[in-house]
C-alpha cells in the first residue's frame, strides 16, 4: 500500500475508536457536511467527460458530473439509462473509453479493485453479494481486513500486530453490525440472513472498509415501504459520520427523500442535475420516465 | 537442441503432426461439448476412448484377426474398418452415457458442489482404466493390420501415407458433420440453447437432460472413431492410453478455447504439429513438456483460448 | 487441534465438544494425540485391534505412508478447500521435495561433492526450493480462470515427472539412492533405522500436528477470511479489498510447502527416489481424498488421507470367489469414490461452516 491517501495507522486508530453511531467530527480538510452550499475545491470525486463503448455500443456518452465531500448524491434514470455501468467505471470494474475520474484529485482509471476500496471507495452491490458460507461478523471483518496489515507470517505465529488487529477488528465490525441494525446476527451464517438483514450486513461490510466515499446500488430493491423508511434513516446517519454517499436507484421518491443533489441519465448521456426540487420540474426529466422522446419536450 | 533435425524433418513431422493432430481433435471434442454445456470438466472421457480401443481390437478378433495376421485385400479391410468403426462408437457411446448417468446424474440430482463432479468422474475413470489393467495384465495389446500404411504421393521430400490422409480426412468430414448437426439441426439448436442459458432453455421447452445425455452421446462416438484411428496410427493400446491421450485432448480443447467445436480441430491440429517440431528440436520425451508450455504461453495472452470459448454463441 | 480431536467423531457429537468447557477439550484433545501416537500399537489391542490391521503388511510402514498422505492432503486442502484453486498436478510440489532433498544428499547427485549434507541440513533448503516452485507456478497461472488452473497444474506435475525422467541430472529410473536418514540415536542405536518404521511414524505425526496448528492458526485470521472471501466470491472479495492474487499465491506457496514436507520424510524414510515415484495418478488420489473427506475442512481432509491410503492396503489378502481383490484395489476405490459422492455430496465430514448452520437451527428454535 503505496497510495498518497493512505490514513496513518493512527488515523486509523483514531477513527476506529470513534463510535460509528455518533457523528464524526469532521477531519481535517472535509468543510462542515452540514452545509449544503460547499465550494468547488470540495469536490471528492470528479468524473470528467467519460464515455464508454462496450463494441459498438455507447453505453456512457460523455458524462461528467462532480460529488462534493460530505454530501448525498443521487444517480438516477430509467432502466438502461447507464447507472450501472456508470458505477461500475467508478469502482473500477469497467475501464471508460474517454475521460477521466478524479478521486480526491487523482485518477483512479486503471487502478485495481482493491487498492481503490483501500483508497477510501467502498460499494454494494445490486444484488447481494455477501460470502454466504461466513458469518455476519467475518463478512464484516472482510471488510475490516482492507485496512489491516497482519501478514501472514504474524498470523501464523500469532505475532502482537495479529492480536492487537483482530481484537480491534471484531470491536469495529460488531459496532458496526450495531449500526446497521443487526449486532444480534452476528454469529449467523449470513446466507440463513433475512433478505432485509443481507442488505443491511452489505452496507456494514463495506462501511468497514473506512470509505470516505459509499456507493449503493439500488439499496432499496426489494424493499416495502416501511423498510425503505428505516433505509432513508441509516443512508442519513452514515453521511452525519461524514462519509460522503452516493446512491443509484431509480425509486424516484425515495431520491428525492434523502439527496442533497441528483444526476440524471438517460441512454447513457446527462440529461439533468441539480437538487431534488430542481430535478424533479426539469422538463427532460419529466419526459424521460414517462417515456417521452426528449427532442420534444 | 537441434535445429537441423527440425530442419530435414521438417515435412515429415508436419504430416504425422497433422495426422497425430486429427486424432486428439476428435478426442478432443467430447470435452468441450460436455464443457459447453454443464461446465465440467469430464474427467471420465479418456476412458470412453480407451474402451473405443479395445472395443474394436475385440470384434476382430472375433473374426481371427490379431497383431501377426496378415493385412486383408480391400474388400475384407473396407469389412474390418466399418465393423472395428461400429463397435468403437457403440462401445464409447455406450460408456459414455453411463458415465453420465451414474456419475453424474445423481449428483445433479443433489444439486451438488462442481467439485463434486470432477471427483465421481475421476473414480469412474480410475475404475474403468483399473479393470482393464487388471484383465490385461498392464501389457499393451497389439493391433491387427488392418490397413498396411502405404506411400500414397510425395510433396517434396516428405511422403505422404495412406492412413494418415484417412485420418486426416475422416477427423474433417467428423468435424464437418458434428458442426452441420449443432448448427443445423433442432437438436442442434437445443445444445446450442443450453449451453447458453441453462435456465432459459428449460423455459423454452428444451428437455435439458436429453441434451446432456445428448452431448454426453455425441462426444462418445467422436471418442469411438478417434479410438479406431488411434489403434490404426499408433499399432498398440494399453491400460493408460486414455489418460495419456486424454491430457493432449484435454489440453487441445483449452488451446483451441473449450466449449468451441471449430476450437476443438484447431487445438487439436496446432497441438498435433508442435508437439512433433518440439520432438524433432528436444527429443521426443519432451514432446509433452512443450505442449504445457504451450498451452500456458497461449493462455496468458488469450485467456479463452485461442477461437474463444462459448459453444452456443460462436458458431461452433 | 479440535479439528484433529473432531474427525474421530460426527457431526452430533463435534457439536457437543464445542460446547464442552475448555479443559474437557483440552483432556480429550491429549488424549487422542496419545492415542494417536500409540497407533504403530494397535494390533496388540485384543479383538479390536486385528481387526484394523491388515494381514501381511508392516502396519508401522503403513501408517507411515498413512501420514505423509495425511500430509498431503492437509497442503491440497489448502489450496482445494480454503482458496478454492483446483489444483490437478499437487504431486509435482511432492517430488520437487523429494529431488530437493535427494539432490543435496545422496552421493549419486552431482552436487553432493559440494555438499554432503545430511538429510536435516537438506530440509528447509528443500523446502524453500518447493516454496519456490508454487511461486514460480502460481506467478503466471493463478490469473487465469479456474478451470484452466486445472489443466495447468496437471501439466507441471507432467513436466516434473518428464524431467525427472529425461535429464542425467535427475538420474530417470536409476533414481537416488543411500538418501540418508533423519538424524538422533537412542542408547548408541540410531532412532531412524531401517527396520523399523515407528520412530518415522511418530515424525510424520508430529509434523503432521505442527501443520494442524499452523493452518489452523492460518484459518482463523485475516488470512483464512480471505482465502474463505475468495472462494465464495472472488469479485466481491477483491471490492471488500482483499488482494486475491496475493492470497492465492500464498494458498499456493503453504500448499506447496506443506507438499514438500511429504516429500523430504519421504525420501528421508525411502532413503530412495526414483521418477517412477511421482506418477499423476498420485495427485488425483489425494484430491480424491480431500474431496471425499470434505474439502475446506482439517478433519475431512485428514479423513480422507488416511482413506486413500487404508483402503488398499485393506484389500491386501482378501478375496472374493477366484478373485483377489488387492489386484482390484484401486478399481474398487474408484467405485467408493463414486458411491461415497453420490451419496454424500458434500463430503463425509462436511465443512465447518455447514455445521455451524445446523448449530444456527438449533439456536433458533431455543429461545435467547
Amino acid at each position: 500500500m503505496s497510495e498518497p491517501h493512505q490514513k496513518t495507522p493512527e488515523e486509523l486508530d483514531r477513527e476506529n475508536a470513534r463510535p460509528v453511531d455518533q457523528p464524526a467530527p469532521t477531519g481535517g480538510s472535509a468543510s462542515a457536511p452540514a452545509t449544503r452550499s460547499v465550494s468547488g475545491d470540495d469536490v471528492l470525486l470528479e468524473v470528467d467527460h467519460v464515455t464508454l463503448r462496450f463494441g459498438g455500443v455507447v453505453a456512457l456518452n460523455d458524462v461528467s458530473f462532480s460529488l462534493r465531500k460530505g454530501e448525498i448524491f443521487g444517480l438516477i434514470g430509467p432502466n438502461g439509462a447507464g447507472k450501472t455501468t456508470c458505477f461500475n467505471a467508478m469502482t473500477g470494474v469497467y475501464r471508460p473509453t474517454e475521460g477521466a475520474i478524479r478521486f480526491q484529485g487523482e485518477s483512479i482509471v486503471g487502478k485495481k479493485k482493491h487498492q481503490i476500496t483501500r483508497g477510501g471507495i467502498a460499494r454494494t452491490f445490486q444484488n447481494v453479494r455477501l460470502f454466504p458460507e461466513m458469518t455476519a461478523l467475518e463478512n464484516v471483518m472482510v471488510g475490516a481486513d482492507a485496512h489491516h496489515k497482519t501478514s501472514v507470517i504474524s498470523a501464523l505465529f500469532r505475532l502482537p500486530r495479529f492480536w492487537r488487529e483482530e481484537k480491534s477488528g471484531r470491536e469495529r465490525s460488531l459496532e458496526l453490525l450495531r449500526f446497521v441494525g443487526i449486532a444480534h446476527r452476528a454469529g449467523d451464517v449470513s446466507r440463513n440472513l433475512s433478505y432485509g438483514e443481507q442488505r443491511r450486513l452489505e452496507i456494514a461490510r463495506a462501511l468497514a472498509t473506512n470509505p470516505t466515499l459509499l456507493c449503493l446500488d439500488e439499496p432499496a430493491a426489494g424493499f416495502n415501504p416501511a423498510e425503505k423508511e428505516d433505509l432513508l434513516q441509516l443512508i442519513r446517519r452514515i453521511r452525519d459520520t461524514g462519509v460522503t454517499v452516493l446512491l443509484i436507484e431509480h425509486d424516484m421518491r425515495l431520491v428525492m427523500g434523502v439527496t442533497d443533489r441528483i444526476v440524471v441519465l438517460e441512454f447513457g448521456k446527462k440529461i439533468a442535475e441539480g437538487t431534488p426540487a430542481e430535478v424533479r420540474d426539469n422538463p427532460a426529466v419529466i419526459a424521460a420516465y414517462l417515456g417521452v422522446p426528449t427532442d420534444a419536450a | 537442441m537441434d535445429f537441423s533435425g527440425l530442419i530435414n524433418d521438417f515435412g515429415p513431422l508436419t504430416v504425422t503432426g497433422l495426422a497425430q493432430g486429427a486424432i486428439i481433435a476428435l478426442f478432443a471434442l467430447g470435452y468441450t461439448l460436455v464443457y459447453g454445456v454443464l461446465r465440467l470438466i469430464n474427467f471420465a472421457h479418456s476412458e470412453v476412448f480407451l474402451l473405443g480401443t479395445y472395443a474394436c481390437l475385440f470384434v476382430w478378433g472375433l473374426f481371427g484377426l490379431d497383431q501377426n495376421s496378415a493385412t486383408p485385400s480391400v474388400g475384407p479391410m473396407l469389412l474390418y474398418m466399418v465393423i472395428g468403426l461400429i463397435a468403437a462408437i457403440v462401445v464409447s457411446g455406450a460408456t459414455a452415457l453411463t458415465v453420465e448417468f451414474v456419475a453424474y446424474r445423481p449428483l445433479r440430482r443433489r444439486n451438488a458442489p462442481p467439485l463434486a463432479f470432477l471427483i465421481t468422474a475421476i473414480g469412474a475413470s480410475l475404475f474403468i482404466s483399473e479393470v482393464v489393467g487388471v484383465t490385461t495384465h498392464r501389457n499393451q495389446t497389439g493391433v491387427p493390420p488392418i490397413i498396411q500404411a502405404r506411400p500414397l504421393f510425395t510433396i517434396g521430400d516428405t511422403t505422404v501415407t495412406n492412413l494418415q490422409v484417412l485420418i486426416i480426412l475422416l477427423a474433417l468430414v467428423m468435424m464437418f458433420a458434428l458442426d452441420r448437426f449443432i448448427n443445423g439441426s433442432r437438436l442442434g439448436r437445443g445444445v446450442r440453447a443450453v449451453a447458453q442459458n441453462p435456465d432459459s432453455a428449460a423455459l423454452m421447452g428444451v428437455n435439458k437432460s436429453r441434451v446432456i445425455a445428448l452431448v454426453f452421446l455425441l462426444g462418445g462416438l467422436m471418442a469411438g472413431i478417434a479410438a479406431v484411428m488411434y489403434d490404426l496410427k499408433i499399432g498398440v493400446t494399453r491400460y493408460d492410453a486414455g489418460f495419456l491421450l486424454g491430457i493432449d485432448a484435454f489440453t487441445a480443447a483449452v488451446l483451441g478455447g473449450i466449449g468451441n467445436l471449430r476450437g476443438a480441430l484447431l487445438g487439436g491440429l496446432l497441438l498435433g504439429v508442435l508437439q512433433n517440431y518440439a520432438a524433432g528440436l528436444f527429443g521426443s520425451q519432451w514432446l509433452h513438456a512443450a505442449s504445457f508450455v504451450l498451452l500456458v504461453v497461449i493462455l496468458l495472452f488469450r485467456p479463452t483460448g485461442l477461437l474463444g470459448e462459448s459453444l452456443g454463441r460462436s458458431r461452433a | 487441534m479440535s479439528e484433529k480431536a473432531s474427525f474421530r467423531t460426527s457431526g452430533g457429537v463435534r457439536g457437543w465438544f464445542g460446547r464442552q468447557p475448555w479443559y474437557v477439550r483440552a483432556v480429550l484433545i491429549l488424549f487422542f494425540t496419545v492415542l494417536a501416537y500409540l497407533l504403530p500399537y494397535a494390533g496388540d489391542v485384543p479383538l479390536i485391534g486385528p481387526q484394523i490391521i491388515t494381514e501381511g503388511i508392516d502396519w508401522p510402514s503403513a501408517l507411515f505412508n498413512m501420514s505423509y498422505y495425511v500430509l498431503l492432503a492437509l497442503g491440497l486442502n489448502v489450496v482445494v478447500g480454503y482458496a478454492g484453486l483446483l489444483d490437478l498436478g499437487y504431486v509435482g510440489f511432492f517430488a520437487v521435495g523429494a529431488y530437493g532433498t535427494a539432490l543435496l544428499t545422496s552421493p549419486d547427485s552431482v552436487i553432493y561433492a559440494d555438499t554432503g549434507w545430511k538429510w536435516l541440513m537438506a530440509v528447509p533448503a528443500a523446502l524453500v526450493l518447493t516454496m519456490l516452485a508454487g511461486v514460480i507456478l502460481g506467478w503466471p497461472t493463478l490469473r487465469l480462470r479456474g478451470d484452466y488452473l486445472a489443466i495447468v497444474t496437471l501439466g507441471f506435475a507432467e513436466i516434473i515427472r518428464i524431467v525427472a525422467t529425461s535429464t542425467t541430472t535427475l538420474r530417470g529410473d536409476r533414481g537416488f539412492a543411500s538418501i540418508p536418514h533423519p538424524p538422533g540415536s537412542w542408547n548408541g542405536e540410531p532412532i531412524f533405522g531401517v527396520t523399523d518404521a515407528i520412530p518415522y511414524f511418530w515424525l510424520g505425526l508430529t509434523v503432521i500436528i505442527l501443520v494442524i496448528l499452523g493452518v489452523r492458526n492460518l484459518d482463523r485470521s485475516r488470512v483464512g477470511r480471505s482465502w474463505l472471501a475468495i472462494r465464495e466470491d472472488e469479485e466481491a472479495a477483491e471490492v471488500m479489498g482483499v488482494r486475491t492474487f496475493k492470497y492465492k499465491l500464498w494458498a499456493f506457496a503453504i500448499g506447496a510447502f506443506i507438499g514438500g514436507l511429504g516429500g523430504v520424510l519421504f525420501a528421508g524414510e525411502q532413503s530412495f527416489i526414483n521418477s517412477q515415484t511421482f506418477v499423476l495418478q498420485f495427485s488425483i488420489l489425494v484430491l480424491a481424498g480431500v474431496v471425499m473427506g470434505g474439502s475446506g475442512n482439517m478433519a475431512g481432509a485428514i479423513l480422507g488421507g488416511v482413506l486413500i491410503s487404508y483402503i488398499p492396503d485393506r484389500l491386501r489378502g482378501l478375496s472374493f470367489g477366484d478373485t483377489d481383490l488387492y489386484e482390484y484395489r484401486f478399481a474398487i476405490f474408484g467405485a467408493a469414490i463414486i458411491l461415497i459422492m453420490v451419496l454424500r455430496p458434500q463430503g463425509l465430514i462436511p465443512s465447518r461452516r455447514r455445521a455451524m448452520e445446523l448449530k444456527d437451527r438449533e439456536k433458533e428454535v431455543a429461545p435467547l
